[in-house]
């Protein structure tokens, strides 16, 4: 009874692409409302164990739940699972011969089945409040890539999920344009949206996170609150990751 | 590296206008090196009678009492390649897709999409029409055996033209990044929805010049019809040719054919640049279909 609604769990979720395992028996609950950032190496995990929530890959083992429902079961229908979570991609992922509304649009519209002027009003609601609304029937490629990456977060909100997966959503960006989108998904913290973040921003995860786990070669090493993780870490391998980040002068 | 692009292309300009001065240059002289080689042949006189009579020309464009009229009969090639063509478009969509069903269930079905293509890509379009033409009403079927040669036609047409577009379909719907279905299937929607409403849209925009190529293809050998004894242009100009121990008739075909093809050409080249310019106007990245569904390390070049 006093437990935390949660609004994810992931239980000894292991997955390997053809001999390469890459996630080995990954444990995580995430909180309602709460915000996780994911950091480690390039191919520690990060992205695939995102895409392995969003049932973008198949998974060998272990189970996870949104919500009450167990996701990993047999016969689950992926579309209703995948409506209610939004991920974002490194790369944007927009569709490039729609306007910034219709990609927008399209999922609620053919996903949930909302009525245009429906969808076409909740989209406008949003790119008004992230500033995006001039943008609305421009095509993605006029956009910059600050822009573009805001209008893919808002396109994940639209759907209304219960819970954000976003995926190295800055690592795409030229350095000045990273702010915008972090000042968005820091907004959205604020408003207690649950959220799943794979990261190298280490000041950002540290300032936004509730919680920070460190991925290393398929495992999570450690995890904690971030002054714990960023200050005092416990496990070796994460001390000498952050040596290295600190050496490369991004944190 | 934007510096060393601008100035490649400044170098890219100025050479294209040196490059305009020859080409113009080397047509003129080459059409000239044609001409006086075919007025010097030795037969161009007779030749030149023979195919280029203008009272001929005229003549067999309109008809005569005793030959049809070319321009007629070519309104049955326009016929034939209309039908045929809205047929084929839909049809050829049909099997690319069916050919990308995944599913050990739907392996039936791709088998016969691959037979399908592999088969009537192999076949000369003249043995299919001979066996649909000459077979078909052979069967003695009823209403199914005894329709028209045109209908016969349209039918090995359809049959062997659907085989090169769905090809094309398919190489439409394998160049759009895979980043793109993940994207769609991320927000919820199915299969199907991914493919009609984010996959499709933008491998048809990529196929059309491939597709007119085959449309223009398809125009071309709605003259072959003529084996199963229809009268369409290259008939009527044989018949008014055997007649009147004249050629020009031919000529007048052959520029019906080319009337309708260029402009054909070049209204698919105004779609394909209104597109582009409608998605690339701002002075985005040059290859701009790149940064929203490509790699990530190409980004940074589209803001200056």
């Amino acid at each position: 009874m006093t437990e935390m609604a949660h609004a994810l769990r992931v239980q000894n979720l292991s997955k390997s692409f053809n001999d390469n395992s890459v996630l080995r028996g990954i444990s995580l609950d995430v909180a309602t409302h709460e915000v996780v950032c994911l950091i480690g190496a390039s191919g520690s995990g990060k992205s695939t164990l995102l895409r392995c929530i969003n049932l973008l890959e198949p998974v060998n083992a272990g189970r996870i739940w949104l919500g009450d429902e167990e996701i990993t079961r047999a016969g689950i229908d992926e579309d209703r699972v995948r409506q209610r979570i939004g991920i974002v991609f490194q790369a944007f992922n927009l569709f490039p011969h729609m306007t910034v509304l219709r990609n927008i649009t399209l999922g609620p519209r053919e996903a949930l089945g909302l009525s245009r002027s429906e969808a076409d009003e909740r989209a406008r609601g949003l790119l008004e409040r992230f500033g995006l609304s001039e943008k609305s029937d421009d095509y993605p490629d006029r956009l910059s890539g600050g822009q573009q990456q805001r209008v893919a977060i808002v396109r994940a909100l639209a759907m209304d999920p219960e819970l954000i997966l976003l995926d190295e959503v800055t690592s795409a960006l030229d350095p000045e344009l990273i702010a915008e989108v972090l000042n968005l998904i820091r907004e959205l913290a604020g408003r207690g949206m649950t959220m799943v973040i794979a990261t190298h921003e280490m000041s950002f995860a540290r300032d936004i996170a509730d919680r920070v786990c460190f991925l290393d070669e398929g495992v999570i090493a450690e995890a904690g609150p971030p002054d714990q993780i960023f200050t005092a870490p416990s496990h070796p391998r994460t001390q000498r990751f952050l040596q290295r980040i600190i050496a490369a002068g991004r944190m | 590296m934007g510096d060393t692009k601008r100035s490649a292309g400044r170098g890219s300009r100025l050479l294209g206008n040196r490059a305009v001065l020859v080409s113009t240059t080397s047509t003129i002289l080459f059409f000239i090196a044609v001409a006086v080689v075919v007025a010097l042949a030795p037969g161009s006189d007779i030749v030149g009678e023979r195919f280029l009579n203008w009272v001929h020309l005229k003549q067999s464009l309109l008809g005569t009492a005793t030959a049809p009229s070319v321009a007629e009969a070519f309104l049955l090639n326009v016929r034939m390649f209309m039908i045929a063509e809205a047929i084929i478009l839909v049809l050829a969509l049909v099997i690319a897709l069916v050919r990308g069903v995944p599913g050990p269930v739907f392996f039936p079905f791709r088998a016969v999409a691959v037979v399908y293509t592999d088969i009537f890509r192999g076949v000369p379009l003249i043995l299919v029409l001979y066996m649909i033409g000459f077979g078909v009403p052979g069967l003695g079927l009823g209403y199914v055996s005894t329709r028209s040669d045109i209908t016969y036609g349209i039918i090995a047409l359809v049959l062997v033209y659907s085989a090169y577009v769905a090809e094309v379909y398919r190489a439409g719907i394998d160049s759009v990044h895979q980043s793109q279905t993940a994207a769609a299937r991320s927000l919820g929607l199915s299969r199907w929805q991914s493919m009609r409403f984010v996959v499709l849209p933008q491998a048809v925009r990529r196929v059309i010049p491939p597709l007119l190529n085959d449309f223009i293809g398809l125009q071309k050998d709605t003259a072959l019809v003529s084996v199963l004894g229809s009268i369409e242009a290259a008939r009527a100009a044989q018949i008014y040719g055997a007649e009147q121990f004249n050629y020009s008739a031919y000529v007048v075909a052959a520029l019906l054919f080319v009337l309708v093809t260029i402009p054909l050409a070049r209204f698919t080249d105004h779609l394909i640049a209104r597109d582009r310019r409608r998605r690339e106007a701002g002075g985005a990245a040059p290859g701009a279909l790149g940064t929203a569904a490509g790699a990530p390390h190409d980004v940074p070049g589209t803001i200056g």
